[in-house]
């Protein structure tokens, strides 16, 4: 790429990029560094923080009833993104395949119900599957049950609002993965012999794959952290380390345990962003 | 582009079952709204406000004499505005810069970039919760503005940069050969070229920030915005005026995005 | 410039070395040097440009042509090294405050403005008055023939229509200077041409001083005044089109103007200015000063010069075996090889006769058909006086 002269452009470079810097450093590094510190202190008998170094909260994390909360996290998590991924594969593809059209329209249809607060959809799902609701109205209309059945208030009930939540993220980008794809190339599979099958599994699905990578990633990891959806749904039978943190910050009042719980969370983040990139994955792809 | 639209007759076969399966897609993802539309009509008058009892457009005329609940959309349309100006300009200023010059500590802008939009929402309202207390921010609509410009300026960045990686740096060039000074050149060439990068990437700042809940719920202080309203009255069960409100936004919204989607596409076949 | 040699310049070169010679210089390089890192692309540049002459940077890509043009027209600044127009400074000024315009390689022309908003854009910035610029606009549309285009869009134009409004967009500011950057680059080889003649005759007819960047050596030959010849970041020589033709000075302007046949020699003799030199296979003669006995060279003969015998033949001359004849329409090249196996190009135009292939000639040339050049190219430029029409520097480093 060729510069601009580069003498005289000291002046417009740093008013260009001082405002990201500064936003960066201080409403991301900073507050980062600061909940890592947190993550070492302690609590007074006033709930108050003290500057003191300590690895007491993440040894109380190491106890069974919390590491029942992260397997559960990562329980609903892993369904959550499967369940994403199964559905929405075939999904992106039969838009895909629409003429340019239909898919536009398609295409916007999968994103209009983003334009309703997600609190009142996944509110909407709660008063759906409630025992009044009118799931469970037609049921007993239709003699299926006599007395309600208790849909909420489970893990399958949490999975299914992570699920609604998180859909759009997973189709996104495997619509952009399937539309890339070169028509020609399925083309050079059949002509080579490959059937259908076999031209998916060694044709379609390595040359999408960077789409259900991104799809993976940007459903897996909200999931641990939408902490209302398994509030509302899972009526706090179902913690996950989202509902932990928010409580440490907010009913608890443990700032420290919160940030340590945090910090955690940001390792299993990374982690998982580092399994990404092995894997062959872009970060711009989850922009 | 190339489109996987299939265009042997042969092979086109009237997909019935994928037809079927995308109906039912479409069906579970729009569900909860029909629900949220429905309850809005509903003219049960008792909390949870369960069951349905019959129809009525009362909620709507009932929903403006709820001071809270109009208090609560105007804060929540006052963040949007503001935080979306603010990480539109510093966004704009940032993807511009980023695509015209090389420069140390790039590159830790870039990754620094991705940490918003990677990690959860919690650890970003949390982290920024903590910082306001420890400097003593009073939350409240300063720092809610503040946190949602933080999450939204890389989407900005994002939306823009993929527009700007078409953009050739030789157009302002040629505008200051012909003798347009840098701001005559960023005020005639840049600025109106990147424009339509500009508009879907602060249409995007703004979906995001009216629909913010989590990041939201730790720093606002005692300001409600409408999400956290929909929240605080989840427990006791929503009134059907937060659903009358609901439907009004998603009309509106869907209606600005459609001008503005077809207003862009426009501009594009231009250029 | 006078208009009716047009393009018989060729010929007329001792009629335009007068012409030149009262030439005002424009813009002066001196000493320029551009460094990206470690990487030089120019390097002790030293060059004048005369006002109203049709200067051609040629060389391939790499050369630093391209990152001369931009430093001239302000994109780039000089590591070092002095440059001035009408004996003013231009380094320190910013491209929108020179009086140079560009054609850039990719036009440039604004997606979102009309023609005729690209035309006036330079027009505008100078604030001169609406009712002002609608009159010259359509003037410069004329002059690049494309009357009433003004309100269309650039994707609305053919690549050779969107080549002239680049142009037109430039002249319409009468600019000091004109730089293209590869105007021509993106045309089919017919509009190319067509092109070629267009600008040329625009050049004269506004006498504006056009500065043009190619690596067409074709392109570079029929339109220009003078050429620079590029190599690495070097200025390898300097001098109208018949002079870089007719007498390169290094190996490199030999083989990359045209096609030329390189021997490789030692000089046996040295007369006036004549050489005599010592081939493995024989020995001939040659035109050249400055040279030392022993002293290794290179002899460029080009393949048009090139003549043949038959084998009983008694000048001095190299054996050589026919290998093929080549086709390319009105003319034939016939390629034979000396018993040291590197091929001889011989050119003739269709109809003239040609050895016939596997028949054993003997090859020789008019000492004055042979160019003889020193084969320490590094050392070169400080060897050789300049002969040509006093543009060319001492480019010794």
């Amino acid at each position: 790429m060729m510069t601009l002269n580069d003498k005289k452009q000291k002046m417009p470079m740093l008013t260009m990029l001082s405002p990201i810097t500064s936003m960066l450093i201080f409403l991301v590094v900073i507050p980062l560094i600061y909940v890592l510190v947190l993550s070492f202190c302690k609590t007074n008998e006033y709930y108050q923080v003290m500057f003191t170094f300590s690895f007491d909260n993440y040894k109380n994390l190491l106890s069974p009833s919390y590491f029942q909360v992260y397997m559960n996290s990562i329980v609903i998590a892993a369904i959550t993104t499967v369940i994403c991924i199964v559905l929405g594969y075939p999904f992106a593809y039969y838009i895909v395949k629409q003429p340019p059209k239909i898919r536009t329209i398609l295409y916007m249809l999968v994103i209009i119900p983003f334009w309703t607060n997600s609190l009142i959809r996944i509110y909407g799902w709660k008063s759906f599957l409630g025992a009044s609701g009118l799931l469970n109205n037609l049921f007993v209309w239709l003699g299926i049950t006599h007395k309600p059945l208790e849909l909420l208030f489970n893990r399958g009930a949490v999975v299914l609002g992570m699920t609604y939540t998180l859909f759009p993220f997973m189709v996104l980008p495997l619509y952009t993965a399937i539309e890339k794809l070169d028509l020609t190339l399925i083309e050079a599979s059949y002509d080579l012999g490959a059937r259908k099958v076999n031209t998916f599994l060694h044709v379609i699905l390595p040359l999408t794959s960077s789409g259900i990578f991104a799809g993976a990633i940007m459903v897996f990891i909200p999931t641990l952290g939408f902490f209302f959806v398994s509030d509302i749904l899972g009526g706090g039978k179902s913690d996950m380390i989202g509902n932990l943190i928010e409580r440490q910050f907010g009913s608890a009042n443990n700032w420290p345990l919160g940030s340590a719980l945090s910090i955690i969370l940001i390792l299993l983040t990374l982690i998982m962003v580092r399994l990404y990139t092995k894997a062959g994955g872009k970060l711009e792809d989850l922009g | 582009m190339i489109f996987m639209h299939n265009t042997r007759p042969d092979r086109t076969r009237p997909h019935l079952i994928g037809t079927l399966f995308a109906c039912s897609i479409y069906l579970f993802l729009f569900l909860p709204i029909f629900v949220v539309i429905l309850n809005s009509f509903n003219a049960n008058k008792t909390k949870p406000y369960a069951t349905f009892k019959g129809f009525t457009f009362e909620w709507y005329i009932k929903l403006f004499d709820n001071p809270a609940l109009l208090s609560s959309f105007g804060n929540t349309l006052l963040v949007a505005f503001a935080s979306t100006v603010l990480s539109v300009l510093i966004g704009t200023l940032a993807a511009v810069g980023m695509h015209r010059y090389k420069f140390k500590g790039k590159s830790a802008i870039d990754a620094l970039l991705y940490i918003p939009v990677v990690i959860p929402e919690i650890i970003l309202g949390i982290s920024l919760l903590s910082v306001f207390a420890w400097v003593s921010i009073p939350r409240g609509l300063i720092t809610l503005i503040l946190s949602h410009v933080a999450f939204s300026t890389p989407f900005v960045i994002f939306t823009l940069r993929a527009r700007l990686s078409g953009y050739d740096l030789t157009f302002e060039e040629a505008a200051m050969d012909l003798g347009a000074n840098r701001i005559k050149t960023f005020a005639y060439v840049t600025l109106p070229l990147i424009l339509p990068g500009i508009l879907s990437g602060g249409l995007l700042a703004f979906t995001l920030s009216i629909d913010d809940v989590i990041i939201s719920y730790f720093v606002n202080g005692t300001v409600k915005t409408f999400p956290l309203k929909v929240m605080e009255s989840i427990k006791s069960g929503v009134a059907p005026d937060v659903n009358a409100l609901s439907t009004l936004i998603l009309l509106g919204t869907t209606g600005i995005v459609l001008l503005t989607q077809s207003g862009l596409f426009k501009s594009e076949a231009k250029s | 410039m006078n208009d009716q040699h047009d393009f018989l310049f060729f010929k007329f070169s001792n009629v335009r070395r007068m012409i030149m010679s009262e030439k005002e210089v424009l813009v002066k390089l001196r000493g320029i040097n551009k460094q990206y890192g470690t990487n030089q692309v120019v390097k002790d540049l030293n060059l004048d440009i005369y006002k109203g002459e049709f200067l051609t940077l040629l060389g391939p890509s790499g050369c630093g042509k391209t990152t001369t043009l931009r430093m001239i027209a302000g994109f780039e600044t000089p590591s070092s090294g002095e440059m001035t127009i009408n004996g003013e400074d231009l380094i320190n000024k910013e491209p929108f405050d020179r009086n140079i315009n560009t054609v850039f390689q990719s036009y440039a022309l604004f997606p979102h403005m009309s023609i005729y908003d690209n035309i006036a854009f330079g027009l505008k910035m100078k604030n001169m008055k609406k009712a002002d610029i609608k009159p010259k606009v359509e003037e410069i549309l004329e002059l690049v023939q494309l009357t009433g285009f003004g309100g269309r869009f650039p994707h609305q134009l053919s690549g050779g229509q969107r080549q002239r409004i680049a142009i037109a967009r430039a002249l319409v500011n009468n600019p000091q200077v004109l730089l293209l950057d590869e105007p021509l680059g993106a045309l089919d080889l017919k509009l190319r041409k067509q092109m070629q003649v267009e600008l040329k005759r625009m050049q004269k007819k506004l006498g504006i001083t056009f500065v043009y960047v190619t690596h067409d050596q074709e392109e570079a030959l029929t339109m220009s005044d003078r050429i620079v010849v590029m190599n690495s970041g070097y200025l390898e020589q300097l001098g109208t089109p018949d002079e870089i033709y007719e007498k390169p000075r290094t190996k490199f302007v030999a083989t990359f103007i045209g096609e030329t046949n390189l021997f490789e020699a030692t000089i046996a003799q040295v007369d006036e200015d004549e050489v005599l030199l010592n081939f493995e296979t024989g020995c001939m003669r040659g035109l050249g000063k400055d040279f030392e006995l022993d002293e290794i060279v290179y002899a460029s003969v080009r393949p048009e010069k090139m003549n043949f015998g038959s084998s009983n033949f008694y000048k001095p001359s190299m054996p050589a075996v026919v290998k093929e004849h080549i086709y390319i329409g009105s003319i034939v090249k016939c390629i034979a090889m000396l018993p040291n196996g590197q091929e001889v190009k011989i050119q003739r135009l269709s109809g003239e006769p040609l050895p016939k292939p596997n028949e054993v000639i003997n090859l020789y040339w008019e000492p004055e058909d042979a160019t003889i050049m020193h084969s320490r190219e590094d050392t070169l430029f400080s060897l050789i006086e300049n002969v040509n029409l006093g543009g060319a520097y001492d480019d010794s480093k």
